[in-house]
């Protein structure tokens, strides 16, 4: 009983705050929204027993990402954007085909929906061990090599990123 | 009861709110915020599935996902900023020089 | 000085006169080119004369003598079909003989008189110079055709006075009528130097060579050896071919009708080449040629009666012409005509005899006609003269003399000569009595027609022109003593032919006798008639004269002369007579017209189909070419612009997915999601 209100509480700040990103006048407002967005798929989370990944999906993402895209927002928002046209002019094939796509998505998943219904699990299999302890002991034994790719990919990142905006020096011209 | 098709449903809506998103809206950070919004959801699937089949490998998978998420969008606002210097708008129309 | 040894000069001075004439005559003062040109026939005529003068001293047998400058042909053996026959041989040399002396005399002595003549006729008119020139160059060509000593050098002296000819008639060359007689002249000569050709051709195969003692050599031992005879046909047609050349020449018919168009020319040319010598040339070389010609007596015949013919039908045109040159050409013609006839009958030495004298009196008829016209302002039309006698009295007096003598008045040379041609004509043995009649005729009618043009000019009233009439004088000296040096010619030459019967010598005849030696061949009976029948045919003759004379007297010195009078008299023959019985018009229609009209024809077929190819081939290259740029331009570029149009076409929707868009490129990307999840969803089982 508590699961499923919590689920469909955190499912309802998720969706809500998703179609409120997408459909606000202000980039600001959107940015905000996302962060509930998050918020809510924390959530989720952590009725799916994966609290590591919640407090991530929260350090990371609504603290690093959200907080970078307010900076960029912040950095180049143009105040005429604001009174344009919000919506391009392809929006009713873009309808028509999401709809389609999560029509194709909702069928495929109800007919195969016998597939979900499984032996209720008696026993976690965690034992004792946190999910955080669960979740760093397979990253450095069995994904140690996509950790360190990982890692790498990272630095690329950041190397990216910085020479992308750099500011050019007349001499560079 | 909450089964594991719930949260598939769940994921599958985030997913295609955040395909029209990146289809419909003319400001680049909406859009980029609306690919945050996918990989969201496809994270949700991940930890549904690690949930449900009791492996950790969801999880660790679901943690990369968030990794290259945050790296790309650290890139896209990066190729934003060096886009915006040439022209000093955020409409993604007036980017066309692809065009035909 | 050997004067024999230097008869090779005499052609010469004259061509150097022409030379310089010719090159530099322009800039010279008229006196200077009058001086060189008289001048250089006085010095061949002073050469000529010490020349003969030495021949005379030598025995009669040896009278010849032969200058060979070089050997100007020699091309090799000679062959027939019969084998060789010689070798073709021709020297540039020069023969004196007793008729090449008689000639040069007669042209270089008559053409000296005509040059100084000319000095004053021909003073105002602008080609001076030229007409000198001609005149020398004339002289060259006549002296190479009588002293050359071969058949060839005779032909290029026969061309050249051909060509002087025609520059002469044609002196006058702003006139159409003086360029057109110029060109008949010249054309219709050339008809008779085929004939000329053709009969040295022959003389060539049968005797391999050309030379004038060769051939006769050549003949007589032929004839002796008895290899050739009388009546061959190789001599009839040899000597039928020479005679159409000598037709062409000396004006006989059918090839007489240049001789009156060829008064266009001036009065002197008028009177040294047509009545003095070139015509003559014809007589000169038939006699040259009497060997071939005793040898062809059916070709004597032919000339005998061709000249006869030939001496009455001018005449009779005679009778009723206007024109004082006009006249004295016809005159002319009937004059050879006679000649002819004396070589015809074998009288040889008469024909030249009569050429000598004649060449006299004519001249002096001419010049003195000549002074007439120039005293008259160019006014050559007898009906507009009359009584002119005491307004130029020495050219009256000796156109008197130089009328008497062609009448055949006895004491002046024409008698001699003209009566000598009668006996013989009736006489000889190729003679007949119809030819004597025919002579008799013409003797008559000469003496008519002489003496109206003596009358209508300088008795009855005058018919003069009222503005010229108060010009008129007497000519310069220039002109007026070789009149009266031709006038005293004209009385005195006739008696070196002083006839036997009248207790003469005959020198003439004897001295010619080595050319004209007989041949060995056979003859049938001589007829032999006594000096009294001679004399009897002399009196017949100048009976015949007198008449003549009578009828002219009473008819145009007695009564004024009036065209209608005149027209009456002759009736229907009038028109005939006056215009030359038609004949010039019967060659236009013959052979005139039908040589324009191939050449108009052959024009139109050049002007249609030779142009016409060249400009079908112009236009059939525009064609190919508008039909070519028409395949480029719609073809092939064609071909081209419907590739790059079809290209164009199908890319323009092809190209409409580039938008450029971002989200249009995702939007296509999540159709193809859908198109494969739809795929994996419901295409497979």
């Amino acid at each position: 009983m508590l699961e499923l209100i919590l689920f469909y509480t955190f499912a309802a700040i998720a969706v809500v705050s998703a179609i409120f990103v997408i459909t606000s006048h202000n980039v600001v407002h959107s940015a905000a929204f996302l962060g509930a967005t998050l918020f809510g798929v924390a959530g989720i989370f952590l009725t799916l027993h994966a609290e590591f990944l919640a407090g991530v999906q929260v350090i990371v993402y609504v603290g690093g990402v959200l907080v970078l895209f307010v900076f960029v927002i912040m950095l180049i928002s143009v105040e005429r954007a604001e009174h344009e046209r919000q919506f391009n002019r392809q929006w009713t094939i873009a309808l028509i085909t999401s709809a389609i796509l999560i029509g194709e998505i909702a069928w495929g998943l109800f007919r195969g929906k016998d597939t979900f219904v499984l032996p209720p699990v008696v026993q976690r299999a965690t034992g004792p061990v946190g999910n955080s302890e669960q979740v760093g002991t397979a990253l450095y034994t069995s994904y140690l090599l996509p950790f360190e790719i990982a890692s790498i990919l990272l630095l690329v990142a950041i190397v990216g990123a910085v020479v992308l905006s750099k500011r050019r020096t007349p001499a560079e011209e | 009861m909450v089964t594991t098709f719930h949260f598939l449903l769940l994921s599958a809506a985030l997913f295609t709110i955040g395909v029209i998103g990146v289809l419909t809206r003319r400001n680049i950070m909406v859009i980029l915020m609306s690919i945050e919004l996918m990989m969201n959801a496809v994270n949700i699937n991940l930890i549904a599935f690690s949930d449900r089949l009791q492996q950790v490998t969801g999880q660790v998978f679901a943690i990369f996902v968030i990794t290259v998420a945050a790296a790309e969008a650290a890139v896209g606002l990066g190729i934003v900023i060096a886009m915006f210097k040439n022209k000093e708008t955020m409409n993604i129309n007036e980017i066309d020089l692809m065009k035909w | 000085m050997n004067f024999l040894d230097l008869i090779w000069l005499i052609p010469l001075f004259p061509a150097i006169g022409f030379v310089i004439n010719g090159l530099i005559g322009k800039r010279l003062p008229k006196s200077a080119v009058g001086v060189i040109a008289a001048g250089a026939v006085l010095l061949s005529f002073l050469l000529s004369a010490g020349a003969v003068y030495q021949l005379l001293q030598l025995e009669p047998e040896h009278r010849s003598h032969t200058v060979t400058l070089y050997e100007w042909i020699n091309a090799g053996a000679l062959r027939t079909t019969e084998g060789p026959i010689g070798q073709f041989k021709v020297d540039w040399a020069f023969l004196l003989d007793p008729l090449s002396s008689i000639m040069i005399l007669v042209v270089t002595g008559i053409g000296f008189l005509i040059h100084v003549y000319s000095t004053g006729y021909m003073h105002e008119e602008d080609g001076f110079y030229r007409f000198f020139a001609y005149l020398n160059l004339f002289m060259f060509s006549m002296l190479t055709l009588v002293l050359g000593n071969n058949y060839l050098m005779m032909f290029i002296g026969w061309e050249g006075v051909g060509l002087c000819s025609y520059l002469l008639i044609g002196y006058y060359f702003h006139k159409k009528s003086a360029g057109d007689a110029a060109k008949k002249a010249f054309v219709v000569n050339r008809v008779g130097d085929w004939g000329l050709s053709i009969g040295i051709m022959l003389i060539l195969l049968t005797f391999g060579s050309l030379d004038f003692k060769v051939v006769g050599e050549k003949v007589r031992e032929g004839v002796m050896s008895g290899a050739l005879h009388v009546s061959d046909p190789i001599f009839i047609t040899i000597a039928l071919a020479l005679f159409v050349g000598a037709a062409g020449k000396s004006a006989q018919i059918p090839l007489y009708v240049w001789l009156p168009d060829a008064m266009e020319g001036p009065t002197p040319v008028s009177a040294l080449i047509h009545a003095a010598t070139m015509v003559t040339a014809g007589v000169y070389m038939v006699s040259r040629s009497n060997f071939i010609y005793q040898m062809a007596p059916q070709a004597m015949t032919v000339v005998a009666v061709v000249g006869g013919l030939t001496a009455f039908f001018a005449a009779s045109i005679g009778l009723v012409q206007y024109d004082i040159k006009r006249v004295l050409a016809y005159s002319t013609v009937s004059q050879l005509g006679y000649m002819f006839l004396a070589l015809g009958v074998g009288a040889f030495a008469a024909g030249v005899f009569h050429l000598m004298t004649h060449a006299f009196f004519k001249a002096l008829l001419f010049l003195g006609s000549g002074s007439v016209i120039h005293a008259m302002h160019h006014e050559q039309d007898m009906r507009k003269m009359g009584a002119l006698r005491k307004k130029i009295p020495w050219t009256f007096g000796t156109m008197l003399i130089g009328t008497l003598a062609i009448a055949g008045t006895p004491g002046l040379a024409g008698f001699f000569s003209k009566d000598e041609i009668l006996w013989k004509a009736f006489s000889s043995r190729q003679g007949h009595i119809l030819l004597w009649f025919l002579g008799a005729c013409v003797a008559g009618m000469t003496a008519f027609y002489m003496f109206r043009l003596l009358f209508m000019t300088f008795f009855g009233e005058s018919r003069v022109d009222h503005h010229a009439g108060h010009h008129i004088h007497e000519s310069p000296n220039s002109m007026v003593v070789p009149l009266v040096i031709l006038a005293i010619g004209s009385v005195v030459a006739g008696y070196i032919g002083f006839p036997a019967w009248l207790g003469g010598s005959n020198a003439f005849e004897h001295f010619l006798e080595p050319v004209f030696e007989p041949l060995p061949i056979p003859h049938g009976p001589e007829l032999e008639y006594s000096h009294l029948a001679e004399a009897g045919m002399a009196a017949v003759s100048v009976l015949v004269a007198v008449i003549g004379f009578s009828l002219a007297y009473f008819k145009y010195s007695k009564r004024s002369w009036e065209e209608q009078r005149e027209v009456r008299q002759y009736g229907a023959l009038f028109p005939v007579l006056l215009n030359k019985w038609y004949i010039d018009e019967l060659y236009d229609a013959l052979f005139v017209n039908r040589a324009k009209d191939a050449g108009r024809n052959l024009w139109k077929f050049d002007a249609k189909v030779v142009d016409g190819v060249v400009n079908g081939s112009a236009w059939g290259t525009v064609e190919s070419a508008t039909g070519s740029s028409w395949w480029d331009r719609w073809i092939v570029d064609g071909l081209v612009r419907f590739i790059g149009g079809f290209i164009k076409t199908v890319s323009w929707p092809v190209r409409l997915i580039q938008t450029g868009y971002v989200q249009n490129y995702a939007l296509v990307m999540i159709l193809g999601v859908l198109v494969f999840i739809g795929y994996v969803l419901w295409g497979t089982p």
